[in-house]
């Protein structure tokens, strides 16, 4: 690529703002980028950003399809609060690990239809429909949980979070899911439908798309994310706290999303953008802590990392380094998948 | 009011007024006069320029040339505000009025009576109800605008001008929501006034209320001036053929064969009784297969309204339809699309279009929506349709991943129409397939139905251009005032016959006449 289409490109920012972040870790902490293998797992700073950020990976997958959709769903960090109530209430009363994420699964799918039945049968505005549930699902993780911040131990539990298979499972599972999303969007019609009815509701609605069922489907979908989601954070610690597990994540998610490139107009999406978007976030909250960055200024510190790399991706700046966007932020098809 | 010294000195005088906006001149060198005491109707279809030419006259636009005499004096508006300053009140068709506030409060807004610089509520109440009864409207100055329906709205919207004591009052398309006794009233009220000495200007769709109350009337055609007429001496079919003009074709004859075919004994869409209040009387509509069947109305008539219901893009109240002889209703335009019906809609952008999507995604959407998100159509299959699709309806740029927004409007519209072609459907329903698009795209737009028909397809193809309804169909269905009133066979459809047709009176052709 010559250094005009590279600059070009709707992932340069955001892949410069992630190797700044590296290149300014490393220097503050010349052992940051090591990375050891030891008893079959690997370990190191970069490991320990990935497992991080795996949940608000996760959850951005999720988030990354119904933004496209034209919606946004703000109700995600409270379902991943409920997933992890309900699953840690279960095993603390004597249940399996197993049937624990089956029922914590089932109520989080359960919360996606109430989401989905509001946006696509009631026509609610999304960001009022999943406001309901954002403000309404800690109090129900509260009632789950009986206000109180439920510990438990179980090893195969503990495994979601914190275990490892070379790498954490976390971050596989969260992989996986892009990966499974980006095939089975872009190998099939789907992620066709999906942009269509983002882009015109109204026009596709009249060409046959099934909109109502497309949409409702990118909700419960959503759901199920923050739900393994939610699970991953409370069996890293072995505990459900209704306050504040997830907290904020779905504004982390759809920070994410952003960065990657998907418009909150709706319309063409980038799962490859997602990714780089939540290790951008995820980097940045950790570079907060690693060069010390005053516990005060960090939001501040976060804040001015995420401006920058926004006002840098707007049209405008583009025009100002003298390069027009041409397409949307979807390049083509073959290299999403490989990126993904 | 009405003598000869307010004649010689319109309350306006719009000389020479063009308007252009980036690559449009929506307005080409018009002469308008409205004179003092008189109701002065602003007729034309769509695109005609009316609203640009009231834009102008009411300072939201800036005309480009031209001047605008103000009771003699030259005057420029740049701003909506300093028109209202001048006296020129503009009562526009979706009422701007706050529907929260007192009838009074909405009259007065901005002016209201004060006393020690607070608003004194009783003098604004008086003064409310001296302008209501002005207008003969007995309505409680201190009852909430919303608490009265739409049509004492609009009257309250006409007191509110007269608040600004204007001497140029501006309806735009005022009854259009108005049953026949409400627009009885605003007439009265508008007769009133007229004999006080405001200029009335009055925009309305319906031939009817125009020959009722307008004095003059001025037509105007694709952004020019077409003339001035009077409603005692000029006919209506007169009035209806300066309107729509007879299109000095340029385009290549596309050849009728309605007498060549014999029509398919079964019809591919059979339409009883169907109706939606507000939008369409019920009517009755057979369609065959390889057949086009034209619609011809004027704007407002009802002919985008009937094409929506037979797709099901909108709910039918009354009636039902039937393919093959088996009787339905039409629930969703994707219950439609499962019978063989594609509809391409008038509005481009809101309706048809996905415009952040490519050229490719665009031509597959409905087929692909058809077959379910599940079964991608195969990759080869689907470059093969585009590759033809786009050859044949020849759209450039010949990108299949071109943006569609990037398109020309002719490109965009046969991109629609491939969209639908690629289904294979048995009737498709072109709603002004060829509005706002350029004259080469026209002519191929008017082949590919030509060639439909002849392959066997049904077409309900819509237009506000009778020319055009007329060559390119085999039988012509005409509304008039949201009702079916006739239709008009082979030989019979000519244009002069289904101008005849629209401008008949009421009465003439009263009730929708059957097949």
């Amino acid at each position: 690529m010559r250094p005009r289409q590279l600059l070009r490109h709707h992932l340069f920012w955001p892949i410069a703002a992630l190797v700044l972040l590296l290149v300014l870790n490393t220097v503050s902490n010349p052992s940051f980028l090591e990375i050891r293998l030891q008893n079959g797992q690997l370990y190191g700073s970069l490991v320990d950003i990935l497992r991080n950020g795996a949940p608000t990976l996760l959850i951005a997958v999720g988030m990354t399809l119904v933004i496209a959709t034209r919606g946004i769903d703000l109700s995600v960090g409270a379902v991943a609060a409920i997933a992890g109530a309900v699953a840690c209430t279960w095993i603390a009363s004597g249940g399996s690990a197993a049937t624990a994420v089956l029922l914590a699964l089932g109520a989080c799918v359960l919360l996606g239809l109430w989401n989905g039945f509001l946006v696509s049968v009631l026509g609610i505005q999304p960001i009022i429909a999943t406001l309901v549930l954002m403000t309404a699902g800690r109090g129900a993780a509260m009632l789950v949980t009986e206000g109180q911040i439920i510990t438990v131990d179980d090893p195969l539990y503990h495994q979601i979070g914190a275990g490892f298979l070379v790498l954490p499972i976390a971050v596989l599972v969260s992989l996986g899911v892009l990966v499974g999303v980006a095939l089975l969007t872009r190998g099939t019609a789907l992620g066709m439908l999906v942009e269509s009815v983002g882009v015109n509701p109204r026009a596709s609605l009249l060409a046959g798309v099934r909109s109502r069922t497309i949409i409702w489907t990118v909700y419960v979908f959503a759901g199920l994310c923050a739900g393994v989601a939610g699970l991953m954070i409370s069996s890293n610690v072995n505990a459900a706290d209704a306050n504040n597990a997830g907290l904020w994540i779905e504004m982390d998610a759809i920070l994410a999303v952003v960065i990657g490139g998907t418009s909150l107009a709706g319309g063409r999406y980038s799962l490859a953008g997602t990714l780089v978007g939540a290790l951008v976030i995820q980097t940045l909250t950790t570079t907060v802590y690693s060069i010390g960055v005053a516990p005060n200024a960090a939001l501040v510190f976060k804040a001015v990392v995420v401006i920058a790399v926004c006002l840098l991706q707007s049209p405008r700046t583009s025009q100002v380094f003298g390069v027009r966007r041409k397409a949307g932020p979807r390049p083509s098809r073959s290299e999403e998948v490989t990126a993904a | 009011m009405t003598d000869s010294s307010a004649r010689a000195a319109p309350a306006v005088d719009m000389r020479g007024i063009t308007v252009e906006f980036p690559g449009v001149r929506a307005l080409s060198e018009v002469d308008f006069r409205l004179l003092p005491g008189e109701v002065h109707a602003l007729m034309g279809e769509n695109g005609a320029g009316k609203s640009t030419l009231i834009k102008a006259l009411t300072g939201v636009h800036r005309p480009t040339s031209g001047v605008i005499l103000l009771h003699g004096e030259q005057v420029g508006f740049g701003t909506p505000v300093q028109a209202q300053d001048a006296g020129i009140s503009t009562v526009y068709q979706e009422v701007n009025l706050c529907p929260n506030l007192s009838v009074a409060e909405n009259i007065l807004l901005g002016r209201e009576p004060r006393r020690l610089g607070a608003i004194d509520a009783r003098a604004c109440r008086a003064r409310a109800a001296e302008l209501l009864q002005r207008i003969g409207l007995s309505i409680d100055p201190a009852s909430t605008l919303d608490s009265h329906p739409i049509a004492v709205q609009q009257l309250v919207a006409i007191a509110r001008a007269l608040a600004v004591d204007a001497r140029v009052l501006v309806l735009d398309e005022p009854t259009s929501s108005l049953d026949a006794g409400e627009v009885a009233e605003l007439f009265r009220i508008m007769r009133v006034l007229r004999d006080d000495g405001v200029a009335i200007l009055f925009v309305s769709h319906f031939l009817d209320q125009v020959y009722e109350i307008a004095d003059r009337m001025t037509v105007l055609r694709n952004g020019s001036l077409v003339g001035e007429y009077l409603p005692t001496e000029t006919g209506r079919l007169e009035l209806v053929s300066a309107m729509l003009g007879r299109e000095n074709t340029v385009l290549e004859e596309v050849g009728r064969r309605s007498q060549e075919r014999a029509p398919a004994s079964v019809p591919v869409l059979t339409a009883r009784n169907l109706g939606r209040g507000g939008a369409i009387a019920p009517f009755d509509l057979e369609i065959h297969a390889g057949e086009v069947v034209g619609l011809a109305g004027l704007l407002g008539s009802g002919r985008t309204e009937l094409a929506r219901l037979l797709f099901g893009a909108d709910r039918a109240d009354t009636g039902g339809l039937s393919t093959g002889g088996r009787p339905f209703r039409p629930r969703s335009a994707r219950s439609m699309i499962a019978r063989g019906v594609a509809f391409c809609s008038e509005d481009r952008k809101a309706e048809g279009l996905v415009a952040d999507l490519s050229v490719r995604d665009n031509l597959l959407l409905a087929l692909q929506a058809a077959r379910g998100w599940a079964r991608p159509v195969p990759r080869r299959t689907a470059d093969a349709l585009v590759a033809e699709y786009i050859g044949k309806l020849d759209i450039r740029p010949a990108d299949p991943g071109a943006l569609t927004k990037n398109l020309s409007g002719g490109n965009q519209q046969k991109v629609l129409l491939a969209r639908w072609l690629i289904t294979r459907p048995k009737l498709l329903i072109l709603d002004e397939p060829t509005r706002g698009i350029d004259v080469g795209a026209k002519a191929q737009i008017q082949q590919v139905v030509a060639d439909l028909a002849a392959d066997g397809t049904a077409v309900l193809f819509v237009s506000a251009e009778l020319e055009e309804v007329v060559r390119v169909s085999d039988r012509v269905v005409v509304l008039r005032d949201r009702h079916k009133v006739s239709e008009l066979d082979g030989a019979d459809a000519t244009v002069d016959r289904v101008m005849a047709s629209i401008a008949a009176a009421h009465g003439e052709h009263g009730r929708a006449v059957a097949s």
